[in-house]
């Protein structure tokens, strides 16, 4: 056997081929594996809280901000005059849930002291940035849909965008 | 028989019946099967005590009799071994009374602690026990550092330490949530939060998101299994803190071990 190797001079290389060949199987089942692992890990299914809901209709909001979901989702409805928009009741320092202080007019967090006016601007305390806003808009039935995949930022000058307030 | 007989009596009348049982018993076939040397107190005997056994064989077969002074070592490694063994052991047996859900998680440890018959005690030596490796885990790192110990030829087997560092503290985290109480869920919502921000791989860490990372497709959802702290988080936690970490770190623990060894001892100079 190894006498014919030597005399050929083929098998060298052929053990080369077979040698590479074996390693690039083991090496795309290690990848496909290990990809297959790490997708593992992302759930396909989940059930948590809806991020798309219903919040009546705009004639039932007066001027001013409305807790009427904040228990329940987190949000407050704000309505200005000619505009709907709904922010996070979530403080962008570390995340706590700011109190609607009615009489002072203004959020204020209760974990370090963050204010913000009613439209969500950072106005003192050590928030680095307003409140975000969720993605309103009209459903068929009239009513209005809040989807929390779309946020806007203010910082960012996107309060203006289109989905990110109604026009009432 | 009558022979063998006879050979036993006459054993019994030398040896006496303590020392007889025991010459039967080492001399069988049964015993040298599995201890392949004798036990008489020699130089190769005692090496074949360590060399002959799978469990010692990672320990060295000669220690230099400074090696291993307290004030030296402290023995802060080989407590920080012991105290894991500890939890091994407390914590394959909580998980018999425990059962990793939202609904019963919290409920499970108040049983253990009023209910199960010595439930508390084990509990408390987990409990313990975790909050003891974590700090003698740091105050060997201490030792090692301040005794020059990673240097080298040592210094591969600090890294292996800083390893087992973070799988020490990684054990400590994920066994933090399972109580379901308010103080674990906090902590890990906190803790997993940093994963938001982490670079690339978290959707509010830098450039994570210019890769299209959401709060749904992150590195922080992979670790809860969902975007908030739920109950795939906890039987995540469990999971990982029951199996995946413990097989982990006991590959590591056994390199760093055997490296101990062939680096040069567990102290003193080259």
């Amino acid at each position: 056997m190894i006498e014919a190797i030597k005399k050929t001079g083929i098998s060298r290389n052929r053990r080369r081929i077979l040698l590479a060949a074996g390693w690039t199987c083991i090496g795309i089942f290690t990848v496909t594996f290990v990809s297959a692992v790490a997708r593992f890990f992302f759930p396909r299914t989940i059930i948590e809280p809806p991020t798309r809901y219903k919040i009546g209709y705009p004639s039932q909001y007066p001027v001013g901000v409305s807790e009427r979901f904040k228990k329940q989702f987190r949000i407050w409805i704000v309505r200005e005059i000619d505009r709907i928009y709904v922010i996070e009741a979530k403080c962008t320092h570390l995340g706590c849930t700011p109190n609607w202080l009615a009489a002072e007019g203004k959020f204020k967090c209760p974990c370090h002291g963050s204010g913000f006016t009613p439209d969500g601007i950072n106005i003192e305390g050590p928030a680095p940035r307003p409140l975000e806003r969720f993605k309103v808009a009209l459903d068929a039935d009239g009513q209005m849909v809040v989807d929390e995949a779309l946020r806007f930022r203010g910082e960012r000058g996107e309060w203006d965008k289109p989905g990110a307030f109604l026009k009432v | 028989m009558e022979k063998l007989f006879a050979k036993y009596k006459n054993m019994l009348k030398e040896k006496g019946l303590f020392r007889m049982l025991r010459d039967v018993t080492v001399h069988s076939q049964v015993w040298k099967s599995v201890f392949r040397h004798t036990f008489a107190d020699t130089p190769k005997n005692r090496m074949l005590k360590v060399v002959s056994n799978v469990f010692m064989h990672l320990h060295p077969a000669k220690v230099k009799r400074h090696a291993p002074q307290l004030k030296y070592t402290w023995c802060m490694g080989g407590i920080s071994f012991f105290l894991f063994l500890v939890l091994t052991i407390t914590g394959v047996l909580l998980m018999f009374y425990y059962r990793p859900t939202v609904h019963d998680a919290y409920w499970d440890i108040k049983d253990l602690e009023y209910q199960v018959p010595f439930g508390a005690i084990l509990r408390n030596l987990h409990r313990w026990s975790a909050h003891l490796m974590v700090i003698t885990v740091w105050f060997h790192m201490f030792r090692v550092f301040a005794t020059g110990s990673y240097k080298p030829p040592r210094e591969f087997n600090w890294c292996v330490g800083v390893v087992l560092l973070v799988l020490t503290l990684l054990l400590s985290f994920t066994g933090y949530l399972l109580t379901w109480d308010q103080l674990g869920f906090w902590a890990v919502t906190v803790g997993t939060n940093m994963a938001r921000s982490a670079p690339l791989l978290g959707h509010e860490g830098p450039f994570g998101e210019q890769l299209g990372m959401t709060a749904h497709n992150d590195i922080r959802f992979a670790l809860l299994g969902g975007s908030l702290v739920g109950g795939n988080a906890l039987l995540r936690a469990y999971v990982w803190h029951c199996i995946g970490l413990p097989l982990m770190i006991s590959i590591f623990m056994m390199v760093h071990f055997w490296r101990v060894r062939k680096d040069g001892g567990i102290s003193g100079p080259l």
